[in-house]
């Protein structure tokens, strides 16, 4: 990170600072409304980033994120409706479960040399199977749902993840800047350069003495746990848990939307894509009420023409493009 | 084997046919361009419903229907892949997905703004009569969509084997430079391809409306179905594909019937890693 922070031009720094800054003292400007959009827009940016390493660093594809998310959402409620564990401990469990499974994923993927495509479809097929598995798990509550009390004992105390909205707003800018520093420490150590050298070629990679294997089962391990962190978040924030929402392929595709509109193997892209995508559908369904028009699906519309557009005519993202602009980025290559 | 299983076996062949059908546009669209049809479900759904218009405003039987709807669906296909998908041929894998992943969402939504969430089913004339053989009781329904997707699917498999055209398709995926010193209009080609991968799609999405109720939930469960039975049959593999819905037809009716008919796409997808993991090229693909 320090060598990102020399390397970026004055008002590069500027920005980022003031940036910081505003999101730091929104809550006291901002109604609830704002926060709970401003919350997404941090949860998005954070699972960006969990999706980007894999994906934009690894150059894995990567369809089946809601695997970790579910997991990692499910095991820490389920630890605290039925053992009243707290998350704070619920989230050290709630990782190596998740993270055992991208191990295992990742392992029965590349072991046997199932790549691009037919790697993606793999991810799916393992969310997927493990969603009908959770519809049926009686301990979860199965197809109906887990549902976490906002008024049993402890339920409200902010150690036990429960509470107002300026609990989850600063959390969830907490977990957003905390993955982007991450990252970007990441990006600049030697495991970084040789993900880059594995995406680019990895027959090259392979000749000069990495680990092609490895490197890809950490990117694997990292962001599947981060996953897994965003999960207990869902799981908290939300405090509603259905199989068929939270390990629902719309998930793994939601949260791959803003690194790739902001920039795929950028460390800024996650962000910038999360922080023009979400206000801008949120607004959508905002002005959609505002003129009494029903639309469900005019939301996902949207995304999906955003989505096309971007990936035709710019499918670097737009955070690339945006750097060289406004002059913020003298590192990038 | 009891009878009631032979019964179950039965109809899980006859709706395999139709999946096998709707698969084999897939591994057309795949085996030709290397394109993975993302929005391949959601073609299948739009299909259901035109079956459905069709019958309730005009009255016409999606066996007759089937015909001019799979004619449109190939003018889309064709449309598509001019406009949209060109420029996508050769660049990455994930770009390609993604720009497919766009479409899915847009038509999915798209067809629940306008038609909501309801599931729409055809009743026709003779939706509840069925054939005696033996012990065995056939759904008359069941059995003209497997004949209908077996008369498609042998069309154009005729149509790859015997015609120019066809020939032409096959050289390009073969070897696309090949196919181009030669002077083959490749890009008219891959038009003509991915028309001809929706087409199958229009026939089996129509079939599909006289056994299944149309409903926007189907689009994405069909897309993963579609995908898991080209890579269990073989990618790019014609009769794999048929033998993939097959096999996956009889898998979900047999989980449908004697576990959960809503656990049955779990058997599914199972199966889809056992494949991947111990024969990624598919049960009748060339080796990779």
């Amino acid at each position: 990170m320090s060598g990102l922070w020399h390397n970026a031009g004055w008002h590069g720094k500027a920005i980022a600072l003031l940036l910081l800054l505003a999101f730091l003292a929104a809550p006291l400007v901002s109604d609830r409304y704002l926060l709970s959009v401003l919350i997404l827009v941090f949860y998005f940016a954070y699972l960006g980033q969990a999706w980007n390493l894999l994906m934009g660093f690894a150059g894995q594809l990567s369809l089946g994120h809601a695997l970790y998310l579910g997991l990692g959402a499910y095991t820490a409620t389920a630890l605290w409706t039925l053992f009243g564990i707290g998350p704070w401990i619920g989230v050290f469990i709630a990782i190596p479960v998740a993270a055992a499974a991208g191990m295992f994923v990742g392992w029965l993927g590349w072991r046997f040399a199932i790549e691009g495509v037919y790697f993606a479809l793999l991810t799916i097929a393992f969310a997927e199977f493990t969603r009908i598995g959770f519809d049926h798990l009686q301990i979860t509550g199965a197809s109906g749902g887990l549902f976490l009390s906002v008024n049993g004992p402890g339920a409200d105390k902010w150690w036990n993840l429960g509470g107002g909205p300026l609990l989850y707003y600063y959390l969830s800018l907490i977990l957003a800047v905390g993955a982007t520093f991450l990252v970007a420490r990441l990006r600049q150590s030697s495991l970084g350069y040789r993900w880059l050298a594995v995406r680019e070629n990895p027959e090259a990679a392979q000749a000069v003495g990495i680990n092609i294997f490895r490197a890809r089962m950490i990117a694997m391990l990292i962001s599947s746990s981060m996953t897994a962190v965003g999960g207990v978040f869902y799981g908290f924030y939300y405090r509603n848990l259905f199989p068929s929402q939270v390990f629902d392929i719309s998930r793994s595709i939601e949260l791959i939307l803003a690194p790739i509109i902001g920039g795929l193997g950028t460390i800024f892209g996650p962000v910038v894509g999360a922080i023009i995508l979400t206000p801008l559908g949120e607004s959508l369904t905002g002005l959609m009420e505002a003129f009494g028009i029903n639309a469900p699906g005019a939301k996902l519309i949207f995304y999906g023409i955003v989505l096309m557009i971007i990936i035709s005519l710019r499918p670097d993202g737009v955070w690339p493009w945006l750097a060289r602009h406004l002059k913020l980025d003298g590192a990038r290559k | 084997m009891t009878a009631i299983t032979l019964n179950v076996i039965v109809q899980g062949v006859l709706t395999g046919l139709v999946y096998g059908l709707m698969a084999l546009g897939l591994s057309v669209i795949f085996g030709v361009m290397r394109v993975v049809n993302f929005a391949h479900g959601e073609f299948t759904v739009i299909a259901m419903y035109a079956a459905f218009i069709l019958f309730e405003v005009l009255h016409i039987d999606p066996l007759i229907a089937l015909l001019p709807i799979a004619a449109v669906f190939f003018g889309i296909g064709y449309l598509l892949q001019r406009t949209l998908i060109t420029p996508f041929i050769g660049r990455a894998e994930h770009e390609q997905f993604i720009l497919l992943v766009g479409l899915a969402t847009v038509i999915v939504n798209g067809i629940l703004l306008i038609f909501g969430p309801d599931a729409r089913p055809i009743n026709l004339p003779y939706s509840f009569d069925s054939y005696t053989v033996g012990s065995l009781f056939i759904d008359k329904v069941r059995v003209l969509a497997a004949i209908a997707a077996l008369a498609v699917a042998a069309a154009l498999f005729l149509f790859f084997r015997y015609t120019r055209t066809g020939t032409a398709i096959r050289a390009c995926a073969d070897n696309l430079t090949g196919a181009g010193v030669v002077g083959l209009n490749v890009k008219q080609l891959y038009a003509v391809t991915f028309g001809l991968g929706l087409a199958c799609v229009g026939a089996a999405g129509t079939l599909m409306a006289t056994i299944a109720d149309a409903s926007p939930g189907l689009a994405q469960a069909y897309t993963l179905l579609a995908f898991t039975i080209v890579i269990v049959g073989g990618l790019g593999s014609m009769v794999g594909a048929l033998v993939g819905g097959i096999l996956i037809g009889v898998s979900e009716a047999l989980a449908g019937f004697y576990i959960q008919p809503s656990m049955k796409s779990m058997f599914s997808f199972a199966l889809l890693i056992i494949v991947l993991v111990l024969r990624p090229q598919g049960l009748l693909g060339r080796r990779l």
